[in-house]
Formats: C-alpha cells, structure tokens, sequence
C-alpha cells in the first residue's frame, strides 16, 4: 500500500510538472512575454525593471528554473487588475467555487445513484424509463441553456430564488462560505442545480447501466438464494460493486466541476474563480490566468490521487494486487 | 409421510421479444429426504430453470408459469415472497456452476457467510462468526480463521466451491440444490468436492439434488436419476436401473455417447442432430426428428408414463424393453 501511495504520488507531481511546462512555454515563451506578464499601461522605467525582475534576458531554461522557483513560493506574478499577488486573488474565489462544486456534487451523487439504481433495477417501469429520459435531457441540453432556463423559471417567473451573487456569507474555518446562511442558500440552489444537472445526468445513466449488469451476476442470485432481505442485496451486494466505477467518475468530474464552474459562474454572476477567468481573460489579466490554470490542475490531480486511494480501499482486487506490485 | 419435494406439472416460460421459450414444460419430479437425485440433460435443457424454479428465483422475463412445488407440504408456487426468503439458504440452499462467480467480490467470506447465518436466525455476530468458522472446517478449509478474513479472489476456485458449499450448508438445509458445481474445476478436485457433499448430506440427512450434463459423473452419486429434454423430463428412474436398461432412446443415446474404460479408442456413438430451439419445438414427441425409432404414432407428445411393475418413469411411445436395452 505504502509503495502504491508513492507511486501514484509520484505520478500526480509528474502530472503537476508537465502542467507547468505547457503553462511556462504557453504564457511566458511564446509571444513576448513584456506583453503576456506586464501591464500594457506600464512605463518603459517599469518595463526595463520587470524585464529584468523577471530575467527574460536569460535563457529559456533559466528562465524555466525561476518560474518553478517563484511557483513553489506561491508567486505567479501579480494581478494588474487588483494590484495583488495573483494567488491571492484566486485563493479568495476559491471557496466560493469549491462550495459551488461540492454541493453540486453532493447533489448529483445524492439524487443520481439512488435514482441510477431504480432505473436499473426497473429497466422497464415508467418510473425507470421517466429518469432514463430525463438523464437525456439534462446530457443534451447545453449547459448555459439550463442554466438560462432556472433563472427564468424560478427567479423571473416565479420568483421563488435570487437570479445570481452569493448573498449572505458567514466565516466557516477561515474561509467565507454561503451555505451555513439562509440567503447564501438561496442564492446556491440555483447554480448549484445547474452545475449538478449534467453530472447527474452522466451518474444516473453509469449507475443504472452498472445496476443492470450487477443484478445479472451469480454473485447476485447466489446473495438471494441465501435468503438474505432484498434491502440487503441491493445495499449491500449491489451498490457495493457499483460504487466502484461510480467513485472514478465523481472523481473525475469533480475536477471537471471546479474547471467548469465557468459556464455556471458566468450565468449566475457567481463570484467564483471560474468567473474570475473569465473577467481576467476579458482585462488581460494574466498572472491571474496563470495562477488559475496551475491551481486548477493541482486541485484536479489532488482529487484524483485521492479517488484512487479511495477507489484501492474500495475495491480489495486493486488493493492487493498493487501491493504486490 | 409425503415425499421432501413434490414438483408437480411445473412449467416456467420465458416471454422473449422473439416470442416464449417454455424453458421447462410439465415437468414433474420428486426427492425424498436423504436422498441423492441426479438431474441430467443437455446444455439448455431446463436443469438450472428447474432449480431456479424451486427457490422462486427466476429472473424476469421469465415466470413460472402453472404447476405445483410441494416442500414439506407447503406450495412454494403460491407462497409468495416472505415464505421464499425464509426457506432460502435455511432449509433450501443452492450451489452454483460457476464458482468464480458466486461468490461477491468486494465482500470478504466472513461478511458473506455472517449474513447467511444472521438472515435465518437472532444470534450474536460472534456466535456466527463461530459457526461460519466450523462450516469452513467441514468443507475442509484449513485456516478458517484466515480465510474468513480474506476476499474471493484471494481463493482458488476449488476452494471458492468448498466456501459456497460451506455457505450451503450453514443452516443445515433439507434440501440442497447443486448446478454442476464441480464443472468449472479441474478432475481431481471435482472428485474430491463430489465425494465431500455426498458425505456432508449423507451425515445431515439432506437431500441433494445435482445438476448435470455429464451422466458418467452422477452415475457414480445419485440415487435416482431424471433426464430432462427440451425442457420435459424423458425419463426417471433408480440410478442403477436406468443406466443399465435405459428405455428412453434419448436416455440410451446418452450412454452410449459416454466413454467407458476399456473401450478406449472405440468409437463413441452420438446423438444425431441438434437440440431443438425453444421457440420451435417439433410437434408431438420433441425427440421425434432425432429419434431412430421415430415413426408416425410419435406425432402426438406421450406422457411420462409409470412403467408398470417398476420403480420407472419414461416419457416415450416405443420405449425400449427394459430387458432388452
Ligand atoms: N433469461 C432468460 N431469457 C430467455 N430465455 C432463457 C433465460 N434463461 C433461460 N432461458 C431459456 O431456458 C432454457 C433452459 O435454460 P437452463 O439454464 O435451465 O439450461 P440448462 O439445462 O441449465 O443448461 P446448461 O447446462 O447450459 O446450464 C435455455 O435454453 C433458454 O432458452
Ligand atoms: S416417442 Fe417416438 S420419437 Fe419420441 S422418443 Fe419415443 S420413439 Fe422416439
Ligand atoms: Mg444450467
């Protein structure tokens, strides 16, 4: 186990370094990178001090060497717009983002295994065949179009939920978190659905299609014949062996969720960071583009290790083989 | 005292987009405690759907669809869900063809075995721990106490077989319901399970009834011995009877087609033709297109007639002569 977790530790900072290098030679060595890293309003006194601050002068690999220098103190350079280190400027969106995505993800989780796995086990009901058209709808339907449509529904026409922000935001372990407020849960419903909707879609449809394959198995009737409670059998027998694919995909997507919180954070006015790509892209903001894009991939390949390392205690043929390995 | 189980006149279909499969058509059988029948026919002839029948676990699209099961006196057809599950795995256990699937891969055998012994009887989990410790050292597994806290695939399949017949035999069931379970493993192993279940029932008092296609391996075990074709049973009798006089030409074309000691190299004699398709049964007798004694009369299906002054049943309208066979 001990080798397993080093390995795939190892692997993830692989990951992290070649991230890097595509982010180095993307924003810093293509083009020209007086233009790409400093304010287009700044002096030529400032260009000449950043120019070398920065050591453009030196070779590319050195270059390189001081970018992952600077990136493991934590400096991607500073934000034009706000005047203050990139990173602080994402990791104050941070949160706002990461709540979005969890809930969604609790949310999709929440209410796409439990419906996956009726549909499963009742392929041909009108209740399994309603979620099975429904799944579609959430896949097809794009997602700013969904999004568009919450907001017509509940915040315009009916008028139930705020159309966008974050509302009320209370400090929960250092951070400010609009979920534990009545408001702030308010303003989260919405976007939260939105971002939850296609994901939900996607682990209705892997769950059901696993249901369907579990229940086939002799492993499963050899359960039954048993005499064990049918509860047992499907939460027990069934949805352990489901879980297993389930895990990988909300890994996955969860990464994905905090990449592509963008769409919904646009629509909702959602302070996030993924709306703050968007406002950086559109001012040319670009350390704060570069921190974005490398913390994004440290959040993703985080979560994966850490759905790997679930998935290995999960799944005891994983586990046992690569600790053999 | 009636017999342990009665089937009477037990028909389960298949309702297929390509139509029924009458998977098993009037099929009448019966098994006295302590005794051993061996179920014989071709692949697809209606012995598992048999067993599946007799638990209440035939999968949809299938459905038994007329006829009686009597165990102990009680009508399983008609008893609905509660009394299945309270005969299952306590007085009714089945062992499966294929042991590297009947076990749950992501359980290990103590949690698999525990639930069996608590689905049937309020004992404390440790008392149950205990008895699934004892079934494992009667099956003949060494180390129980190791092997309870492994997983399946940390077995051979030989020892997976031992652990299902171990679970099989936990609650000390009346009856026992074996699907070729030694099919899938190698001749050696195969003929130490076989003599292994036949001592544990005979010790027990259960009935047993094995499930095969392979009549020189049940010859040497069953009491009596039923031969099912298309889904009918052909012919039904004591063991030694009806290998030595089959009156059944189906039965006797079985025989010969089993290798025999000294006639090594002869040449074997098959059965012509092929099994029919559920969907498109002959009319009349089923065998009557591959049946050398085939002629006119063979038109209408016969019954499974007694054989009078016998012990014998034989579903044919020229059977052969017991004498003469
Ligand atoms: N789920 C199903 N759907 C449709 N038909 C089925 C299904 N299960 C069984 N059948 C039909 O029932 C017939 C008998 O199947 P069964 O499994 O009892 O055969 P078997 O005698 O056990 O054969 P084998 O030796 O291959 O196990 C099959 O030929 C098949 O046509
Ligand atoms: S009834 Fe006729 S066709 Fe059928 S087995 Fe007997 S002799 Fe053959
Ligand atoms: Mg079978």
């Amino acid at each position: 186990m001990i080798v397993y977790l080093i390995r795939r530790f190892g692997q993830s900072l692989l990951a992290i370094a070649a991230m890097a290098v595509l982010v180095f030679l993307g924003v810093y060595a293509i083009g020209n990178p007086v233009d790409v890293l400093i304010n287009p309003e700044a002096t030529q006194a400032e260009i000449a001090a950043t120019t070398e601050r920065l050591g453009l002068d030196k070779p590319l690999y050195e270059q390189f060497g001081i970018f992952v220098v600077n990136m493991f103190q934590g400096d991607l350079g500073t934000s034009f717009v706000f005047g203050r280190p990139a990173m602080d400027v994402i990791l104050d969106r941070l949160p706002a983002t990461m709540e979005l995505a969890m809930v969604a993800l609790i949310l999709s989780v929440g209410i796409g295994v439990p419906l996956g796995v009726w549909a499963g086990l009742r392929p041909d009901s009108i209740a399994g065949r309603t979620i099975m058209g429904g799944s579609i709808l959430g896949f097809s339907l794009p997602n700013f179009w969904q999004g568009m449509l919450l907001i017509l529904v509940f915040a315009v026409l009916l008028g139930w939920l705020p159309a966008g922000g974050r509302g009320t935001t209370t400090e929960f372990l250092g951070m400010q978190v609009s979920f534990l407020t009545l408001d702030g849960l308010s303003h989260m419903i919405l976007p939260a659905i939105n971002l939850a909707l296609f994901k939900m879609s996607l682990i209705i449809r892997l769950t059901r299609a696993n249901t369907r394959e579990v229940v086939l198995q002799d492993y499963v009737k050899f359960a039954r014949a048993k005499g064990i409670s049918s509860r047992r059998v499907v939460m027990v027998h069934i949805l352990k062996n489901i879980m297993i694919p389930v895990i990988t995909i909300i890994g996955l997507e969860l990464g994905s969720m905090v990449a592509f919180a963008i769409v919904t954070e646009t629509v909702f006015a959602w302070p996030g960071m993924g709306k703050l790509l968007i406002d950086s892209i559109n001012l040319l903001d670009r350390p704060v583009i570069v921190a974005y894009l490398m913390l994004t991939v440290l959040i993703i390949v985080s979560i994966n290790l850490f759905v790997d390392i679930l998935y290995s205690i999960l799944d005891p043929r994983v586990r046992l083989s690569e600790m053999k390995g | 005292m009636s017999k342990l189980l009665e089937i009477t006149d037990l028909s389960t279909h298949f309702f297929t987009r390509d139509g029924v499969a009458r998977a098993i058509d009037n099929v009448s059988l019966s098994v006295d405690r302590g005794e051993i029948l061996g179920l014989v026919g071709e692949s697809g002839s209606g012995k598992s759907v048999t067993g599946f029948s007799i638990l209440g676990l035939v999968d949809p699209p299938g459905r038994v669809v007329s006829g009686q099961i009597l165990f102990d006196g009680q009508d399983l057809v008609k008893g609905g869900e509660r009394l299945m599950r309270s005969l299952r795995g306590r007085r009714i256990a089945m062992i499966f063809q294929d042991p590297m699937m009947t076990l749950n891969p992501v359980l290990r055998i103590d949690t698999q075995m525990v639930e069996t012994v608590l689905a049937h009887e309020k004992v404390s989990r440790s008392k149950a721990l205990e008895r699934s410790r004892e079934a494992l050292v009667a099956v003949g597994i060494s180390a129980p106490d190791e092997r309870l806290q492994s997983y399946p695939h940390q077995f051979s399949g030989g020892m997976r077989q031992r652990v299902a017949i171990a679970i099989a035999l936990l609650h000390k069931p009346d009856l026992i319901i074996a699907d070729e379970p030694t099919t899938a493993l190698d001749v050696t192993i195969q003929a130490q399970i076989l003599s292994e279940v036949q001592q544990l029932c005979a010790n027990s008092g259960t009935a047993l009834i094995w499930i095969t296609h392979d009549l020189a391996v049940v010859s040497g075990l069953a009491d009596r011995l039923a031969v099912m074709y298309a889904g009918r049973i052909i012919e039904e009798g004591p063991t030694a009877d009806l290998i030595s006089a089959p009156m059944h030409p189906y039965t006797k074309g079985l025989i010969e087609s089993v290798p025999k000691g000294k006639q090594h190299g002869a040449l074997l004699t098959q059965i012509k033709g092929m099994t029919p398709s559920l969907l498109k049964l002959p009319s009349g007798c089923k065998f009557n297109p591959r049946c050398p004694r085939a002629d006119a009369a063979c038109q209408t299906e016969p019954d499974l007639d007694p054989v009078i002054g016998t012990d014998r049943h034989v579903r044919c309208i020229h059977p052969h002569a017991e004498a003469g066979a």
